[in-house]
């Protein structure tokens, strides 16, 4: 009996990500959720820039690459061609929540029916752990290296909170990896973000809090319990904004 | 043969409408035209002006830096055109709104009281087309049929009821004599 | 043929797209092409297509990416500051290959500059506009009717060639009304087995991607490329040719510029002077055969623009500068009057140093 298999929505190649990293989960799941709802034949993911920039080679389903900050943009394109077809963005906090905070927040208006898968790692990881908009007030990073200071670099920006202003988005939820019942929350999210796209309803975003030993300069169990300690305290975990309950 | 317009005055007069009708009527009779609106915020409420040009051949330029015929419609247009005229060209002014007479003497001049003659008739929105109504009777160039054929052109299907009153601004303008 | 109607330049270019199967227009508003956005607006939701103002050029060019990764034509357009926002999205449309087709009805620059038409992005339109090595294919109407045919000529090229083509209008042909047929043929579209369009579980997944790591690697991309590259420089270069056979001035120009030059030739003409006009159509590739031929014949070129000289250098190369090449311009949204160019004529045809 096979108790533990890969995913059929990702392919059996090494990964480029360092040991310890959260993303191998995070793509997991979402390729579990693919296979469940049997949607690969008519998925498109689009990678970012960022340390999932080559997430192209690991899922089976038709994949582009964006430019730096534009996923959502490409998405938009993507779905509008074929509102049959099943869209998703892989999005670093860099890419997401900074040089692209105009697309995100716009697909977000516009209730655009894709779904966001957005990592949050306070960091940027492929560059060698520079300050991502996401880092914490004090955070030491090579671009903080006194620690984040908020009079001069001022605060992080919290995605859900900002998103769930709007009128617009379907879903807003945010989770994290760092253990076997978060990881099954997680799952639950990315399924109910991407259920929501098959059913028409709009724009869902997952946060999903995410580690970085090799940048925060842990070890990964310790990078685990950071999140617990000092991430989730500022980012605190939950469902931002159901639409589902309204009355359309 | 090619003649070139150029129509000028304040925003809202209709300028752009004035030359459109003058490019279809002069396409529905087979010549070749080109219009060219000035766009911008000059649109908003200062001067619109609009080069119109009707060839037997192909349009070389649609520019027209010096026309053969000038429509003003209010003064600083006259003031900023007047000299731009070809010589033996045509300037047709609206005298209601323009007090000062053309300088050149080298070139023919038509004073109509467009606005007034609106405004008396009740069309107080189609000055530009009385003064067009006189620039095609000067040119012998009035016909009942192919102005209205225009007039469908660039009056839109939900203003039907316009089309009679524009082609009775036309014959006003064509009809009156200073 | 059919009718012809009058139509503004920017609405030939947005109908003649709809001829070529454009059904996905994305695009932010700036004069003074904002009338094929209304256009767009108006039509396409009624022919089951998507127009949308995306909230930024930026994001604009992102959606035509997208559309175009799944395989359909895609439009934008823009002037010339939206353009420069837009050049980040062609470099990746043309380091994944994908094809995609773009306006720029220019305006008077460096920066915010005016929004009078102007032809000053010649450079940035011919040499690329963004990072790397590329080049777009530009078209250069002059006249309504070309706006459309180039339109649908520029859907064409770009599935043939999975490049980017873009039309180099001004504000004057953008605005501008004349008599048009959109009576335009239309190639079939070829198939796009590249395209991500899900790969309905019968095929390998296809990757839209422009990144490449390894530099032997990025290095062969970029001579494939510029392998195709020869190729349309060799197939589809295009220009007019107006009065050349006896001409000892050999003026050219582009666009709007060149229906002003056309008029001065004319008249010059008139006067016994011997001049004639090469017109490039297309802008890239550029049309280099006329002026090697008449670099030999000619006694000097005069390249008539509305920049402080960007085609010229073009034209200099092209004539392997075996004559002089000289220059007769306005810029800041100022068109050359006939009358500007027939004065450099004639100073050129008396043999003054200029």
């Amino acid at each position: 009996m096979v108790v533990f298999d890969r995913p059929k929505a990702l392919i059996d190649v090494p990964t480029h990500y360092c040991p310890g990293c959260t993303h191998g989960i995070v793509h997991r799941l979402v390729a579990e959720v693919i296979d469940e709802l049997g949607i690969e034949g008519k998925t498109i993911g689009i990678a970012p820039v960022g340390c999932s920039v080559m997430a192209y080679n690991y899922f089976k389903c038709d994949m582009i690459e964006a430019a730096h900050g534009r996923a959502p943009a490409v998405a938009t394109g993507v779905k509008r061609a074929d509102p049959n077809n099943i869209v998703f963005t892989y999005q670093g906090d860099g890419d997401l929540a900074s040089i692209g905070t105009a697309e995100t927040v716009h697909a977000a208006a516009r209730n655009e029916n894709i779904t966001v898968i957005f990592i949050n790692n306070a960091i940027y990881g492929m560059t060698g752990g520079q300050m991502a908009p996401t880092s914490l007030p004090g955070q030491v990073t090579q671009t903080s290296p006194y620690g984040r200071d908020v009079k001069a670099c001022g605060y992080p920006v919290k995605i859900c909170e900002m998103l769930s202003q709007l009128d617009g988005p379907e879903y807003l939820e945010r989770v994290t990896v760092n253990s076997v019942p978060n990881i099954r929350n997680a799952k639950k999210a990315i399924k109910k973000a991407f259920t929501n796209q098959l059913e028409g309803k709009g724009f869902s975003l997952i946060e999903v809090l995410s580690s970085c030993p090799t940048n925060w300069g842990m070890t990964p169990q310790n990078a685990l319990k950071w999140i617990d300690e000092k991430m989730i305290p500022y980012y605190p975990l939950g469902v931002y904004k159901d639409r589902s309950g309204e009355e359309k | 043969m090619e003649k070139q317009y150029l129509f000028s005055g304040f925003g809202g007069q209709g300028i752009l409408f004035a030359g459109k009708f003058l490019a279809y009527k002069g396409l529905i009779e087979g010549n070749e035209v080109s219009w060219l609106p000035s766009y911008g915020p000059e649109m908003r409420g200062g001067t619109a002006s609009c080069s119109v040009v009707i060839s037997d051949k192909a349009v070389a330029s649609p520019i027209v830096a010096k026309p053969d015929v000038l429509i003003a419609m209010n003064l600083p247009s006259l003031d900023r055109f007047e000299n731009s005229v070809r010589s033996g060209g045509y300037i047709f002014a609206d005298s209601s709104l323009i007090e000062r007479k053309v300088k050149r003497d080298d070139v023919n001049v038509y004073y109509v009281p467009a606005t007034k003659l609106a405004s008396d008739n009740g069309i107080p929105t189609l000055a530009n087309m009385i003064l067009m109504g006189k620039v095609l009777s000067v040119f012998g160039e009035f016909d009942d049929q192919n102005a209205t054929s225009a007039l469908k052109k660039v009056v839109s299907a939900k203003h039907a009821d316009m089309l009679d009153v524009n082609l009775g601004a036309l014959k006003i303008g064509a009809d009156y004599k200073d | 043929m059919s009718e012809k109607v009058l139509m503004k330049g920017n609405e030939a270019i947005a109908e003649a797209a709809i001829i070529a199967g454009c059904r996905h227009y994305f695009g932010y508003p700036i004069t003074p092409q904002t009338e094929i956005a209304a256009y767009m607006a108006k039509k396409m939701p009624k022919i089951g297509g998507t127009f949308l103002q995306a909230e930024s050029e930026i994001a604009a060019i992102n959606m035509v990416y997208g559309v175009s990764s799944a395989g359909k034509r895609v439009m934008t357009s823009s002037s010339s500051p939206g353009i420069s926002l837009k050049g980040e999205g062609i470099s990746y449309l043309a380091g994944a290959d994908l094809p995609a087709f773009i306006v720029n009805v220019q305006r008077g620059g460096p920066g915010l500059g005016g929004i009078q038409p102007s032809q000053s992005d010649y450079f940035q339109s011919t040499r690329g506009g963004g990072h790397g090595d590329y080049h777009m294919i530009v078209l250069a109407p002059a006249s309504v009717q070309e706006m459309a045919e180039l339109t649908v000529k520029g859907f064409d090229l770009a599935d043939k060639y999975r490049m980017t083509a873009m039309i180099l209008a001004d504000g004057t042909l953008g605005q501008m009304m004349e008599p048009v047929s959109l009576d335009i043929k239309v190639s079939p579209e070829p198939e796009k087995p590249w395209a991500t369009n899900g790969t309905k579980m019968q095929r390998e997944h296809n990757i839209v991607n422009s990144l490449s790591l390894v530099p032997d690697e990025l290095e062969q991309l970029n001579i494939e490329r510029f392998k195709k590259y020869a190729v349309v420089e060799q197939n589809e270069a295009m220009y007019e040719e107006y009065k050349c056979d006896d001409a000892e001035i050999v003026v050219t120009a582009f666009g709007i510029a060149a229906r002003v030059a056309m008029h001065a030739i004319d008249r010059a003409r008139e006067e016994g002077i011997k001049v004639g006009l090469i017109r490039p159509i297309t802008l890239w590739p550029f049309p280099k055969a006329p002026f090697e031929k008449y670099a030999d014949k000619a006694k000097c070129f005069l390249s008539v623009e509305l920049s402080m000289g960007q085609m010229i250098e073009d034209v200099k190369l092209a004539t392997k500068c075996k004559k002089p090449v000289y220059l007769c311009n306005r810029v800041g949204g100022i068109i050359p009057t006939p009358d500007e160019v027939l004065d450099f004529i004639r100073k050129l045809n008396q043999g003054g140093a200029l």
